[in-house]
């Protein structure tokens, strides 16, 4: 009776958490403490990896604390991590060599040009699943080689170590140099067939691979912890959109998970076989249970969600809060003939068209605040749609219920369009912090605690469901305006601005 | 520096005095309370009711405090920014009472239900955020009258001359203003309210206060369930989900920026 507890640590972008979950899943314990964001120049981002790993400390032992619960009672710990983001350490003395580049950072932006080459940016696409971009880890990797006084000579000497944010708390925790299957998918150096580093790649690439972790399922137990949480088996490892997947047991082909918090990220669980994306999605992994074969999905991500209603609010003042976005979009009936897309940074999944920018049309006189408050929650649902229509044509399995979390959830209204322009069934489940749960639900599976993936199941409960409410002929019109409004986005910038 | 001025004083203490006796009090209640002589307290009282500051309820005599007061210096608090700071405490209210979870406000002399949880278990159950419930059958609804004056059942005309009808749902729904008003009373010492079978047969509801900064009730947030559940064998409620409730409110309170003492 004294292991009653499963802790995940999620190292996020802007913070760090550490959550206790129970054996039915809930939370009993929460701590957290954000950390700095370095700007050093226009578009560079950087974390202090230092920092992070005291604030994890910090938080680990205050969740506990909270609640009155000694590390002997804690089962398992599970991390969850923001993807991609690149630190580099001295193998000897734990120092970080440089600080810890963040995925947003887009400082590799010539580098993958230039790694492109003739063949352009879908170049390591059939063995990675990723086309090169400025966010994804072995180019970061690349650039603190180049550009780290003496760093080559070091990694070719075996001197230092390359991590994402998971494989430096876990050596933090354990001293094992490991990462496993979905973080390793977002660095670009991963074979997705064979689960391991791809050598053409990394010689492409030119990395050594002695500095790479060795690559393992995500629910194990990588090894114990000291410090702290001295003994508690370290048992698991997922970038965060894996987490959530999981977290929301979409175990079954065909299970989407959509996290709505200021982008989105929709990931569809497409079995045991990588599926190439016909229609500019991302393959990646799901997650890999221990020796079971590993699990893929297709990710797409949607740059502007809930930014798009913060910049409502900041940038028009149409709102004081995020939250009264649905009180004044509920002022009107439907969107007046208004669509929005916002296609601020040009459009991602599925167009991919940097020329585009951001439009607000079918405006007449008619047209008031509520209805431009409607038309940004629509703009949220129709890019929904789009990525889901994309994910349907490349795994050929129709969506019948999506399962959603993060805070926009919160939005009745929103909740309520997006299964009227889906016409699926859309599903919050109890646990909203479906992130930290997927982390512990893994390393609980790796120790135990939890069974099987079926007690799970049972543990996810429906907090609220919405079904489609909208005639067919209605979703037909406005799908049919949502893709003019698109149109219309295309070739405004009209050369490289760059 | 010139000194302070002690008919302001007396009205400040007048207010607060209002704000803290939920139903309103009487003159003689004031006077006494703050022992200052009646024409004194009815001079700043009839000044405090000119600038709307404070209400004389016309049936019974009783003063509270007026519209006036309400709006200043506090911004209506949005239904949808309520749901979206309460959203994780009322699923693990959901998760840890078993049973399904509504928050309300006060909405036109009913409770509006800004947000709704499902129970958790695999049983088919439609959301009904938006349905408008009334005050003095359900749980929610006399932690709303209890704790904010100015929260009354939607008064029905009767068809005879008399007092406001309390509609019937039924065979134990309080329907007479007096005994209603003795269960605010008790609602108002122990901080939380229930009601069994008031509104549905079989059913039992409980609710807490939410409370914003200024500790002003807001909303309240309650579990309902059926009766064989939430009751115990001796008839009385089960304290274990009281609690839950409680600690509900209390985080969601903190959450608006409410002190906890």
């Amino acid at each position: 009776m004294s292991q009653q507890y499963v802790a995940a640590i999620d190292q996020g972008t802007t913070s760090s958490r550490c959550i206790l979950f129970d054996r039915d899943g809930r939370i009993v314990s929460v701590d957290q403490r954000e950390h700095r964001q370095i700007f050093p120049r226009p578009g560079w981002v950087e974390h202090d990896a230092d920092e992070i790993w005291a604030n994890v400390e910090v938080v680990v032992q205050n969740a506990l604390e909270k609640s009155d619960i000694t590390p002997d009672q804690v089962a398992a710990v599970g991390i969850t991590n923001q993807r991609e983001t690149t630190v580099v350490w001295d193998k000897e003395t734990g120092e970080p060599v440089h600080n810890a580049i963040v995925w947003q950072d887009t400082r590799t932006d010539d580098l993958v040009r230039e790694l492109g080459g003739t063949e352009g940016q879908d170049r390591f696409r059939a063995a990675c699943g990723l086309p090169l971009a400025t966010y994804f880890s072995g180019p970061k990797l690349r650039w603190l080689l180049d550009n780290v006084d003496g760093l080559r000579g070091r990694a070719e000497r075996g001197e230092v170590l390359f991590g994402t944010m998971d494989t430096w708390i876990i050596w933090k925790l354990t001293g094992r140099h490991v990462t496993d299957v979905t973080n390793a998918s977002r660095t670009m150096l991963m074979n997705l067939s064979t689960l391991e580093w791809d050598s053409e790649i990394l010689d492409a690439m030119g990395i050594p691979a002695s500095v790479l972790p060795e690559i393992r399922s995500s629910s194990e137990v990588y090894g114990e912890a000291r410090g702290y949480l001295s003994g508690v088996p370290v048992a698991s490892s997922l970038g965060d959109q894996h987490a959530a997947l999981f977290g929301q047991t979409c175990f079954d082909p065909g299970d989407v998970k959509g996290t709505y918090g200021t982008g989105t990220f929709l990931v569809m669980n497409t079995g045991t076989e990588p599926v190439t994306s016909e229609n500019g999605l991302l393959t990646t992994l799901g997650y890999k249970l221990g020796d079971a074969p590993a699990v893929y999905a297709l990710e797409g991500s949607i740059a502007v969600t809930g930014s798009l209603v913060q910049w409502l609010r900041d940038n028009l003042g149409l709102i004081s809060t995020a939250p009264e976005i649905e009180t004044l979009a509920r002022t009107v009936e439907d969107n007046g003939g208004c669509y929005f897309v916002p296609a601020f940074s040009g459009l991602f999944a599925p167009h991919w068209r940097s020329d585009a920018r951001g439009v607000i049309t079918g405006l007449t006189g008619y047209v008031n605040k509520g209805h431009i408050a409607r038309a940004v929650l629509e703009a949220t649902a129709w890019q929904t749609r789009e990525v889901v229509d994309a994910m349907n044509a490349d795994a050929d399995i129709e969506l019948t219920t999506l399962k959603v979390d993060g805070g926009m959830t919160a939005d009745n209204l929103l909740m309520q369009i997006l299964s009227d322009v889906l016409d699926a069934e859309v599903v919050r489940p109890m646990v909203a912090e479906t992130t930290c749960l997927g982390a512990a639900y893994a390393a609980g599976l790796a120790v135990g605690y939890w069974p099987d993936v079926e007690t799970l199941r049972a543990n996810w409960h429906k907090a609220a469901e919405w079904t489609p409410e909208m005639e067919p002929a209605v979703r037909e019109r406005e799908y049919h305006n949502w893709n003019k409004a698109v149109k219309r986005t295309l070739g405004w910038i009209e050369h490289d601005e760059k | 520096m010139p000194g302070r001025i002690q008919s302001i004083e007396r009205a400040a203490a007048i207010l607060r005095l209002l704000a803290g006796g939920a139903r309103g009090l009487s003159l003689a209640e004031i006077s006494r309370s703050l022992e200052l002589p009646k024409g004194t307290v009815l001079g700043i009282l009839r000044t405090l009711q000119h600038v709307g500051f404070v209400e004389q309820d016309p049936e019974s005599g009783r003063y509270r405090l007026g519209g006036g007061m309400l709006s200043l210096g506090t911004r209506y608090l949005d239904g949808n920014e309520l749901r979206t700071r309460a959203l994780n405490w009322a699923d693990t209210l959901a998760s840890r009472s078993g049973e399904s979870v509504r928050i309300g406000t006060p909405h036109q002399g009913r409770v509006l239900v800004v947000h709704h949880v499902f129970r958790p278990d695999s049983s088919r159950q439609t959301l009904d955020v938006g349905t408008l419930l009334p005050l003095h059958a359900t749980a929610l609804g006399k932690v709303l009258m209890a704790f904010d004056p100015l929260v009354t059942p939607l008064e029905e005309a009767s068809a005879e001359e008399g007092p406001v009808v309390l509609p019937s749902y039924t065979r134990f729904t309080i329907t007479s203003p007096g005994e209603l008003e003795k269960q605010l009373e008790e609602v108002r010492d122990n901080g939380w309210a229930w009601e069994a079978e008031e509104l549905v047969d079989g059913e039992v509801s409980l609710a807490a206060p939410i409370r914003d900064r200024r500790g002003t009730a807001v909303g309240a947030i309650g579990v309902r369930g059926a009766v064989e559940r939430l009751r115990g064998p001796d008839n009385r409620l089960d304290m274990e989900q009281v609690s839950y409730v409680r600690d509900a409110a209390r985080a969601i309170s903190r959450e608006l920026g409410a002190t906890p003492y």
